[in-house]
Order: C-alpha cells, then structure tokens, then sequence
C-alpha cells in the first residue's frame, strides 16, 4: 500500500483522480473544483451525426484525460503517460510503479468493472481511477465516485484497463512527478489560464455544435426530435441527453455546479467581487439545467409529449445557452494581471 | 441547488454508494453533499433500459425462430454492437456477421466459441443454449 495516497470520493472522477494523486505527491491546496476549472473541464458539445449507445453524441465536458494533463501542466508538474498494446507489459509497468511507492491513474471501462450496479454498466471507457496497492493478490483501487476503496483481481482490472470500442484506454497510465513547490503565484496563473482557455472553448470553437452555440443548437434540435424521431426514440434520445448531464461524475447540473464552485474559489486567491456574481450565474444555469431534465423525464415517462412540451424543452436550453453565453463574456472582462 | 434541495431518491448507485453534489448552503457559498439519487435521473436510466429489454426479447425470438443465432441474443444482451464485439474477440466484423447466421454458428470450432462466451460472461453451453443468468 501507498502511505502518502488517500481514498477521497469525488463527484467527478478525472477531476478527483488529479485531485487525490496531486495530493499523494505532496500538492495538497489542489481542491476538486480548483483541478477541474484549472483543466477548463465545463464544455458543451453535441454531434448530430454520431451515435453513442443508440443515442445523441452528447457531452458536458472536455475529453477524457485533458483535465489532469492541463491542471498539471499549469502547475509546472509533469506527467507521464502511457498507452500498451500487451496487457502484460501494462501490468508490468503499474506493478513496477507500486513497488516504487506511486499511486497510478488509470482511464478504464465501465463496462465490466465488478462493483459497479448492473443499470450502470454501458461501453463507456472513459472513466478514471487510481491504483494505489496490492492487497492479498488484489490490487486496492480508490475509484472517486465510491464512498470507500475497493478491489479488483488482476483479471479484472486487465479487462478494464482493456476495454474496447470508442475511447478504448489501451491500458492507459499516467502519474504525475512534482519537481517544484506550487506558490500561490503558481495556483493564481493556473486559475488564469484554466479560465482563459474556458472561455475559448466555450464561446470560440467554430461550428454550431460546440460550447455556448452547441446549446443552442441543441435547444432547436430537440424542438424537431418528436416529429423527426417520433415520441418513442426522442424519449431516448431525451433520455440520454439527461444521463450525461446528471449521471454520477457530473457534481449535477452538467458539472455547471463544480464550475460555479470553482469560481469561488478562486475568488480567494483574485479577490475580484465578479468572480462571486459570476459563479451565482452558474449556479443558476446548473438549475435551469435541471428544471429541463424535470422536463425531459416528463416526456420520457409519458407524462408530456406534445410539440409545445418539445418547444418548452427546447427553450430552457435557448435560455441557458444566453446566460452561459453573458456569463463567459463577463468573465472574460475580468482582467486577472493584477 | 441548495444544500437542503439535493435530492435523495434511493436508485440503484444509492444502494452501493452516495454521490457528491456540489451544493450551495444558506449564505450562498459552494459546499459538497452527498446524494442517494434522484427520481428523474433513475428514470432516465429505467427507460434506456427497458428499450434495451426490448431488443433482447426481439432478439431472443428471433433466434428461436431460427433468423439468427444465438450470438445476436448476446450481442444485445451485452448493448454492444458489431464494431465493439469485433474488437473484443479479434474477429472481422465480417466474420461476426457470418457467425450471426444459425447454420454457420453451429459449425465453430470450439476455440471461437470459448472466445465469444469469455467476452458475454457465460459458459459455452450457455452461449449456445442461450441460457444465461444475469450476473
């Protein structure tokens, strides 16, 4: 066992994996919400023309892996990561790691992962966990999202780290090596530049389909869904679109919540009096969000389904996509130099 | 969300672990609370499910009608597709193709049968007889 890693639930869980392997290398002031704003996590992005699980291609965050690669390059930590095409030189390579006293981050499928509830288990590889010992011929994992570590044989954790299909991990590591004492100038530049990149992704990916013009364009989508899918299949696709947004890993409201919690603080460290109105701002669409989940479960339950219940659907997401939109502007007001 | 509006509807998580929501408390400021689950997500998740159960039941008559084999009643019974299964067995998505009609199901060797029961979680006997429990 690892002495200086602790077991510590999340409610994201590459944004908890940062935070509690930072933490096992003596970085310690990292909160949950600080690693997922310094990684820009809070994205929004919609792909008409793919399909994930028979359903919408839709997703609330950044892609798997960015948040722990930005947060500790921002720091100035490095990171190692690997990707194996043979399972043993995967095991190989944790075991090695373990034996030198590192606690390992791993991106795995759900698919199979022993102590997830069956309802739960879908071909979704990228979820995050660290390794952090061995135990009886079981390795200890401390996935973020449980309330307590847990096991898993060598067999199963290879079939995790090995899943296939979209996003497949490869048996993917990575663990970070801390070369220099993090300042609060350090996490203050970080904060800037987790923001900065935020507001890019959120307001200057080009095309309809990602950030704040992503929401909108969803908004109108769904209007069409009940007439272009029928009721049944906009149901899922409905459906679905609530289960990225809510799902655990999300802290609720589409990880809007995390964010409106990151902004605070970093308040501290930018005694900025914006950053606390703006952080209500999301905490207001981290609602609105929700009411429209409330919304959606009505016409997936069968409790609504006429076009003016897909029109009031599509309008909460018109609604947040102009908040967010403000919101983003503002913060890119704020000038963090001084 | 206000600390004391997060909701607690056991779902299935709630029953093996809480999750943490990033909540705000009286004076406005972020906090954590912990969650059993909530109605409209476990909903979410039931209809997903039950049109899953669909596809499985309109599988599995299709295979006792003899219109495909046993692999398509696992196929869905798993919620993959012909693309992940090909790149959990190793096999061309062709030849998964081609394993999905009865007549030529009934002729694999052994060795490709094990390798298909490995990756549905089922004994041999099992993938052929179509008998699996859930696990």
């Amino acid at each position: 066992m690892i002495n200086n890693f602790h077991h510590e639930q999340a409610a994201h869980c590459e944004s908890g994996v940062t935070r509690n392997l930072l933490k096992s290398i003596g970085v310690q002031q990292i909160t949950e919400p600080l690693a997922f704003g310094m990684g820009s996590g809070l994205f929004f992005v919609y792909l008409p023309f793919l399909k994930f699980n028979n359903g919408p291609a839709i997703a609330f965050r950044n892609m798997p892996g960015i948040i722990f690669k930005r947060t500790c390059h921002s720091l100035g930590i490095k990171v190692i990561r690997k990707k194996f095409s043979s399972p043993e030189a995967a095991q190989y390579m944790l075991d090695k790691k373990l034996n030198e006293g590192v606690a390992v981050g791993c991106q795995v499928g759900v698919y199979y992962l022993p102590y997830f509830p069956k309802e739960y288990r879908f071909h979704f590889n990228a979820h995050n966990l660290v390794v952090f010992g061995k135990k009886d011929g079981k390795y200890v994992i401390s996935d973020p999202i449980m309330e307590h570590e847990t096991y898993m044989t060598p067999y199963e954790l290879e079939r995790v780290r090995f899943a296939k299909g979209p996003l497949a991990p490869k048996g993917q590591l990575y663990f970070a090596e801390q070369k220099n004492v993090i300042t609060d100038d350090i996490i203050k530049q970080a904060i800037r530049k987790g923001i900065r990149r935020n507001i890019f992704d959120m307001l200057r990916v080009p095309g309809p389909f990602a950030g704040v013009n992503g929401i909108a364009f969803t908004g109108r989508s769904i209007k069409k869904w009940c007439d272009k899918l029928g009721l049944h299949k906009a149901g899922l696709y409905l459906a679905q679109l609530v289960r990225m947004q809510e799902e655990i890993g999300t802290g609720g409201g589409g990880f809007r919540y995390i964010y409106g919690a990151f902004l605070q603080e970093a308040f501290n460290y930018y005694p900025e009096e914006r950053l606390m109105r703006l952080s209500e701002q999301f905490t207001k669409t981290g609602d609105l969000w929700r009411t429209a989940a409330v919304q959606a479960s009505g016409i997936y339950k069968g409790r609504l389904g006429s076009q003016e219940d897909f029109n009031e659907m599509g309008d909460y997401l018109l609604e947040i996509s102009a908040i967010e939109k403000q919101a983003f502007k503002d913060l890119s007001k704020i000038n963090f130099s001084s | 969300m206000k600390k004391n509006e997060v909701p607690q509807d056991l779902g299935s998580l709630g029953k093996i672990t809480k999750e943490v929501c990033y909540v705000t408390d009286e004076s406005g400021k972020y906090t954590t609370e912990l969650s059993n689950g909530w109605d409209v997500k476990t909903n979410a998740l039931d209809v997903t499910w039950d049109d899953i159960e669909h596809k499985v039941a309109a599988a599995k008559e299709k295979v006792l009608k003899g219109e495909a084999s046993p692999l398509l009643y696992f196929l869905e019974k798993n919620v993959m597709n012909i693309g992940i299964l090909s790149s959990y067995t190793g096999f061309f998505k062709w030849q998964i193709k081609r394993h999905l009609k009865p007549a030529i199901f009934k002729k694999l060797s052994p060795k490709k049968l094990a390798k298909y029961a490995e990756v549905f979680n089922v004994s041999v006997d099992e993938l052929k007889s179509m008998e699996a429990n859930d696990k």
